[in-house]
């Protein structure tokens, strides 16, 4: 069965990249950057998780079904951390006596 | 069923010994097994996203505490543990390679490397875990934290071994699996025809080695 192989150099490139991704996490961590430390740190994983995929784990060569299943992998983690995310935002929105024993058709 | 009619189905079949009976060709056997790893594949990235998603919530609640909390953590052995986990998934992915190459020797190697920066990192994991025990970062009646926010900061202990515990239990497995890979390997079960267990193997790794990508600014940096 015939596969596309990937080449020692391209793995190595790959390896280095994630190597100086790695070195460059650690020297933005040592700078005060407020909020953008977060941001940054997230950026460079994501970056990196990226090259893993494309590369390591040679979606870049697999079936079309796998790819797509990829893709909604990433949508379905989008939803999972979007709506979690959207509903603690908004529950300082409601004030905290007005729960359902406090509501006032129930009284 | 005819004499005649067997014979053409065993000759039909003799040149790919490795190809299951349910399937048609090398080529769709190989493509059933991949969307069949990506899909396991899914429902882990939805196990961890639950628990990025629990990390995420409670950082936005404290993050002043979490900030002093992941001052605690030992930031150079992280650092060691991320250059391993990177290591190994070359390694796991040059045996991929070898395999594909028909390279049987190089294979072995592979696998045999992948699973000793695998250990390595399961042994610097140890490491971090007693030293958090003797300095009573465990959660639970034992904890105890000097500075402000003892209550804050012990979720986000909580977290953390929630989130490595359940990384390093998939190493273990990862490692059991590798240990299947490198029997079968030294059998000679591969070859540049079939390789679609040591691909499949190799998915697993590199999925508990972006895990961890994950993990290591989130837990120990920021």
């Amino acid at each position: 069965m015939e596969g596309h192989i990937t080449p020692t150099k391209t793995y190595l490139a790959v390896f280095f990249a994630l190597m100086v991704c790695t070195v460059l996490t650690y020297y933005v961590w040592t700078i005060d950057l407020g909020f953008f430390n977060v941001v940054v740190a997230l950026g460079i994983a994501v970056f990196k998780a990226s090259l893993v995929v494309t590369y390591f784990m040679h979606v870049k060569w697999s079936p079309i079904l796998s790819k797509i299943t990829v893709a909604i992998s990433v949508i379905f983690l989008g939803i999972l951390l979007l709506l979690t995310s959207m509903d603690y935002a908004s529950r300082q929105w409601v004030p905290r006596n007005v729960g359902w024993e406090n509501y006032p058709v129930l009284k | 069923m005819s004499d005649a009619h067997v014979a053409t189905v065993d000759q039909a079949h003799a040149h790919e010994a490795h190809v299951a009976h349910q399937f048609v060709n090398a080529r769709q056997q190989y493509e059933s097994g991949n969307l069949g790893m990506w899909l396991f594949l899914q429902t882990e990235i939805m196990f961890f996203g639950g628990m990025f998603a629990a990390y995420g919530v409670y950082r936005a609640w404290y993050p002043e505490a979490f900030k002093i909390a992941s001052t605690a953590t030992n930031v150079p052995l992280g650092a060691f543990n991320t250059v391993v986990l990177i290591v190994s998934s070359l390694t796991m992915a040059l045996a991929v390679q070898s395999a594909q190459l028909g390279k049987q020797k190089r294979l072995v190697w592979m696998i045999i490397l992948t699973m000793l920066f695998g250990a390595a990192f399961l042994g610097v994991k140890a490491i971090e875990y007693t030293e958090k025990w003797h300095h009573h970062h465990v959660p639970g009646p034992n904890f105890i934290w000097e500075k402000e926010g003892g209550r804050e900061v012990q979720i986000l202990y909580c977290l953390y071994f929630a989130m490595t515990g359940m990384h390093a239990l998939h190493m273990v497995i990862g490692l059991g699996i590798m240990t299947w890979l490198l029997i079968a390997a030294l059998k000679g079960r591969f070859s540049p025809s079939y390789y679609n267990p040591v691909e499949i193997c190799g998915l697993y790794w590199h999925f508990v080695d972006i895990v961890w990508i994950f993990l290591f600014p989130l837990l120990y940096l920021i």
